[in-house]
């Protein structure tokens, strides 16, 4: 009996019970399209995250006050006050692989303009921070090294803070008061084009660094440094440079811990790639459980379809039929439904991804469905239709066949 | 002389029920020739079903020789019987063993999906000439289980007929149906034994069924007692 055949005795004989059989390849079907689904859930986010890096700038350093023991005490990451202003001044001038630096020190406050007002985050930086940063500006200038000196009231806006005070006004030269003190908006970022969600940075404005120590929260220390290095080839060399100097500078004697952090974008880009990464594999791993309880389901179902047609065994194997020809013959039952089941998977996981892109949540990311992800749902379904299959085609196979004629 | 159909020598078969061993057949000699006709008669447990089971190839003997066609099958493996029933014998059972709920059609031309070298249309010509020849070529798409019993047991007949095979064996064939629909079966069964020379093997308790045939033996306790030829033992009984 060849393939062919076979399978078209298989289908007959699903197509005499197509409830069953349907209701049978339907724990087939949204296994494949869970696993499809979730995992260009997974695939989507973890683009999202890489192209915001990328776009991002891949030059781009940062510079953080490290922990610091006291007594064998351990400040948090970040929990000592070490960096100043002059630390970034020295960087820029000291380290030849560096283009720019732009000192940060931020704060939240509330935004008035005329009787609108937005609460959003305030970036104190440097000069340079739409260089470092890789952000062109919509509307008007940055502010420059004397604004920054004399710790102006001056203050630029990101897209989303413009629209929410002013929205299709002209914000520059108006003024605007944080906390009671008036600022004069200079420019307006372009927008990011990230909307809603967690992490927008186009809700943001930023002022000379010197103004939010001075003005706003009164602190001596900066909260970190942006740089730039000259390309993204030389970030590895960037970074070796300015944890030489920071040494140098912060007296850190050879062997002791330093009271700072480098880190670069390539490595925070890849750690997020990272974690995004493993909520993949979790998200496919849960759905590929449904997958395996569909695979059971097919067996079960199969026992249940061998023993109610034990006669028919008994007849087939009376006309001629071997060993050989019973087992193929559930065997490719079962990975008919299997198969079936797995293209019908695809569609519906494909459709279901498509849809979830809609769904206000998901919307950050786009959805992408990854070959991969089908061939491998296709792949699995259809080995869980063989592997499970194989039990009751081989019971079917084994049965005696004055057994099988006789039974009732 | 040619070869005989069925040759069978000194078979016996030994079940075992737990632990006590039934003795089924218990050396039972026999030969039959080619394009006989005969009825296997007794009463239950006397070892003819296990007998037919044998010469159906269903079965292995415990001890003996079986020789079909003059081929030595009792040796054979369970694919190798499997082949010999599909290409030699045909079965026509009591219940008739139709697939439910798949056509007449479908149900004639099982035994050609199990040997090869025939395409699909081959075998859908091949079904509906064995139904043509048992009168069912307008019901060939119907379901079985639309049929009446004589119509189900006709289809099981063209079956047992679609490899052409040199025997056929019927197990009780008119055992479910009415003195009418048997005696239509019967003309069948007498008709293939007459106009093809088939070799028919039957089964049965009726006394009137088994006198169709032209050789009648007996069994008792797994042995042949018996034998009785043409119309002996069958005057009496209105044909």
């Amino acid at each position: 009996m060849n393939i062919l055949r076979t399978s078209r005795v298989a289908l007959r004989a699903l197509g005499r019970n197509k409830m069953r059989s349907f209701l049978t390849a339907l724990g087939i079907i949204i296994g494949v399209g869970a696993v499809i689904s979730m995992v260009s859930i997974g695939e989507g986010a973890r683009r999202g995250v890489e192209d915001r890096f990328a776009s991002m700038g891949t030059n781009l350093l940062f510079v953080s006050p490290g922990s610091r023991s006291r007594g064998g005490v351990h400040s948090g990451s970040g929990g000592w006050n070490t960096l100043k202003p002059e630390d970034a001044a020295a960087i820029e001038q000291q380290c030849d692989a560096v283009k720019y630096t732009s000192p940060s020190a931020s704060t939240r406050a509330q935004v008035v303009y005329g009787n609108k007002n937005w609460n959003t985050s305030i970036q104190g930086t440097g000069a340079m921070y739409p260089e470092v940063r890789n952000w062109e500006l919509a509307d008007g200038t940055y502010f420059d090294e004397s604004q920054v000196r004399v710790a102006a009231k001056v203050c630029v806006l990101g897209s989303e803070v413009k629209k929410s005070l002013f929205e299709d006004e002209d914000a520059v030269g108006k003024i605007i008061r944080v906390k009671a003190i008036p600022f004069r908006v200079i420019g307006v970022f372009k927008s990011k084009g990230e909307s809603g969600g967690w992490f927008n940075r186009d809700d943001m404005m930023t002022v000379p660094y010197t103004t939010v120590m001075k003005r706003l929260t009164g602190q001596e220390y900066i909260s970190s440094i942006d740089i730039s290095a000259v390309s993204a080839a030389r970030t590895k060399e960037t970074q070796t440079q300015i944890e030489e100097l920071m040494r140098i500078r912060h007296k850190i004697a050879p062997g002791a811990e330093d009271d700072f952090q480098v880190r670069n974008m390539s490595e925070i880009a890849e750690g997020a790639a990272q974690a995004t990464q493993i909520m993949t594999i979790l998200l496919g791993s849960i759905a590929s459980i449904s997958l395996l309880v569909g695979g059971i389901g097919i067996m079960n179902i199969m026992l249940v379809s061998v023993t109610e047609r034990i006669r028919e065994i008994g007849i087939r194997m009376a006309v001629g039929a071997r060993q050989k020809d019973i087992l193929l013959q559930f065997l490719t039952e079962a990975i008919v439904l299997s198969v079936l089941g797995g293209l019908i998977g695809v569609f519906f996981g494909i459709g279901l991804s498509k849809i979830l892109h809609y769904v206000k949540i998901f919307s950050e990311f786009k959805t992408t469905v990854s070959p991969s992800s089908i061939i491998m749902a296709f792949g699995f379904s259809a080995s869980v239709g063989i592997f499970f299959g194989f039990y009751p085609a081989r019971k079917a196979s084994r049965l005696d066949p004055i057994e099988a004629l006789r039974y009732e | 002389m040619s070869t005989p159909a069925i040759q069978i020598d000194d078979l016996t078969k030994v079940y075992k029920v737990g632990e006590t061993e039934v003795h089924a057949l218990r050396g039972v000699t026999y030969q039959v020739e080619a394009g006989e006709f005969l009825a296997i008669m007794g009463p239950s447990g006397s070892g003819k079903s296990t007998l037919m089971n044998i010469v159906g190839c269903l079965d292995k003997p415990t001890s003996g020789q079986y020789l079909l066609e003059g081929e030595e099958v009792s040796t054979f493996d369970r694919d190798k019987l499997a082949r010999i029933r599909n290409q030699k014998i045909g079965f026509v059972f009591q219940t008739f063993n139709l697939l439910p709920r798949t056509s007449a059609l479908e149900n004639a031309e099982l035994p050609l999906l199990y040997s090869s070298h025939i395409n699909s249309k081959q075998r859908t010509e091949l079904a509906l000439k064995a139904l043509e020849s048992v009168g069912l070529k307008d019901r060939a798409h119907h379901k079985t289980n639309q049929l009446s019993g004589g119509e189900q047991q006709r289809i099981a007949i063209a079956r047992a007929l679609l490899n052409s095979p040199s025997l056929i064996l019927a197990d009780e064939p008119t055992g479910n149906l009415d003195t009418k629909t048997s005696a239509e079966i019967m003309q069948i069964f007498t008709r293939l034994n007459e106009d093809k020379k088939i070799t028919l093997v039957m089964v049965t308790h009726e006394p009137d069924i088994a006198c169709y045939a032209k050789k009648r033996i007996y069994m008792r306790d797994g042995k042949i007692i018996r034998e009785e030829k043409g119309r002996e033992g069958c005057e009496d009984r209105a044909r």
